[in-house]
């Protein structure tokens, strides 16, 4: 009886994965991350291990992960102890190593890499899960850097600005987004089948997508207060230098490499709760058979209600 | 399509008719909501004339979250929606009937918190052709995001909580432009700054409306 449905489950999760036009997409990107055909079988349990990370993708996440962490060190260290204080700002110039870096995550990368994703999940020729955990993944990172945009832009504009929170146009374009995004959020943890699930968030990713350069104008007409962009401005010639110019685009790059970091992770997670969502009860069906089976030869008055 | 839109749009307002919720409900919820800002403000006067337009604007947007709802809930029983889909209508002419009805209930809404403003918060306006139009356009806004959100929302349990949520941020540029041509077309105002936001609320509603006609059947299909 156990052999049996040990089979029988083993050859359904084998073909769900195989079906799963994601493998062949994650494979072409190079992320790897793709759910294998199980190979192991749990002992006792009837049910299929979960799906594993194969060594070259758990590789290069590491080698990543690695690399993030090397280069936030890197941009700490030279952030704070080796670059020169700023002649008008002082000491709070340092924050400008991090607060850029981050919102380039949050508001371009993230977001940008979401609204792409829902759109290719939604066009039926790229349609596949693939697209929609990549979204999912994109925009819960993107939020947890939108939140360090906010608030690194707050612990500078205290003291610069006198206020924690100022209703400047940047800041109100960016605090909108957050919450447009976590509404995108919130809809996906409404219980629902993957498919439907990933069909309704990327239509709202699209509808929030078209709408964000709506809100960028209205609230730049609304009101301007920020400074402009120092590096990309019009006549493309940067007002920093030196050593501090390095600092900055290091802490660019870090910033990107732990979003990518993440990002991969996050996906990992994913795939790994989808597959938990569709083996649940497998799983504690078996857990509870093999609960019952092995407590029958152990001593009777261990089992509760036995007196 | 456009026959289609008549009908279902003729549909909804007919159930409105009857049913009246809208004027049962939902214009004295915009009447309590006037009334507490009124409390929130103060009893000043100047300051609440001056709050009047953002005001309007804010319990507009709270009627539409409910006119939307209501607009889902008329669908939702006795398997009206896949009645719809069985019908043959068109899922454009579907979206352009639905919104149709929605903006129809919002104008006599707004017609008559118009007048509360005017009464209650002293609201002395210069140019109401720009009023006018300013409703007109916000309203066609609100009401083509409010459909493309309800009929996304409308097979999920937690809608009522779910969709003011998400559709709020989204009609933001609407609540920002209209208090601004508001605020240009009131005493005090210059009436040529409202000029780039009636723009910008026409291509609000183009954006949206386009959006509801072409993805209006594939949204249905995901409810």
């Amino acid at each position: 009886m156990t052999d049996d449905s040990t089979t029988a489950t083993a050859t359904a999760t084998a073909a769900g994965a195989a079906d799963d036009p994601s493998t062949a997409i994650a494979g072409t990107i190079g992320s790897g991350l793709v759910a294998h055909p199980p190979t192991a079988v749990a002992p006792n349990t009837g049910v299929t291990v979960s799906p594993v990370q194969s060594p070259r993708s758990r590789m290069i996440e590491r080698a990543i992960g690695a690399l993030a962490l090397v280069g936030t060190v890197a941009t700490v260290w030279l952030g704070i102890w080796v670059t020169p204080p700023d002649k008008t700002q002082g000491d709070l110039v340092r924050l400008v190593y991090i607060h850029p870096g981050v919102a380039w995550v949050a508001l371009y990368l993230a977001f940008g890499l979401a609204a792409v994703s829902s759109l290719l999940y939604l066009w039926p020729r790229t349609r596949s899960l693939f697209w929609d955990r990549l979204a999912a993944a994109s925009v819960e990172v993107g939020v947890v850097f939108n939140v360090c945009t906010l608030v690194s832009g707050s612990i500078w504009g205290k003291p610069t600005w006198g206020v924690w929170w100022a209703w400047d146009a940047r800041l109100t374009s960016t605090a909108v987004l957050l919450v447009l995004f976590l509404g995108y959020l919130a809809l996906r943890r409404v219980p629902a089948e993957p498919e439907v699930r990933a069909r309704r968030s990327a239509f709202v990713a699209l509808f929030a997508a078209v709408d964000i350069p709506i809100i960028h104008f209205s609230v730049n007409w609304w009101n301007t207060l920020h400074q402009g962009a120092t590096v990309l401005n019009a006549n493309l010639s940067p007002q920093i230098h030196g050593s501090m110019a390095w600092t900055l685009l290091l802490g660019f790059v870090a910033l990107t490499l732990v979003f990518v970091w993440m990002l991969l992770v996050r996906y990992r997670i994913g795939v790994l709760e989808d597959w938990l969502g569709a083996n649940e009860l497998d799983l504690a069906l078996a857990e509870r058979h093999s609960e019952g089976s092995g407590r029958l030869d152990g001593p009777v008055a261990d089992r509760p209600g036995a007196a | 399509m456009w026959r289609d839109a008549a009908l279902v749009a003729g549909k909804d307002l007919r159930i409105e008719g009857r049913s009246r919720v809208g004027l049962s409900q939902v214009a004295p919820f915009g009447i309590v909501a006037l009334v507490l800002f009124a409390f929130a403000l103060g009893p000043d006067r100047q300051l609440m004339a001056k709050g009047a337009p953002g005001l309007f604007w804010v319990a507009v947007l709270f009627c539409t979250v409910l006119a939307v709802q209501r607009s889902v809930s008329v669908e939702s029983s006795d398997g009206a929606r896949d009645g719809l889909r069985l019908s043959g209508i068109d899922p454009a002419g579907l979206y352009l009937g639905k919104t149709a009805a929605v903006a129809a209930q919002l104008v006599v809404l707004e017609l008559l918190l118009a007048v509360g403003v005017i009464l209650l918060y002293g609201a002395r306006i210069e140019v109401p052709w720009m009023i006018v139009v300013s409703c007109l356009l916000g309203t066609v806004g609100l009401a083509a995001t409010g459909t493309l959100y309800g009929a996304l929302s409308a097979g999920i349990r937690v809608r009522e909580t779910l969709l003011p949520f998400l559709l709020l941020p989204i009609a933001a540029p609407v609540l920002l432009a209209g208090t601004r041509i508001w605020q240009a077309a009131m005493a005090g105002g210059t009436p040529a700054t409202g000029m780039q936001w009636l723009r910008l609320l026409v291509v609000f509603d183009a954006v949206y409306v386009a959006i509801g006609v072409v993805l209006f059947g594939p949204i249905q299909e995901t409810a």
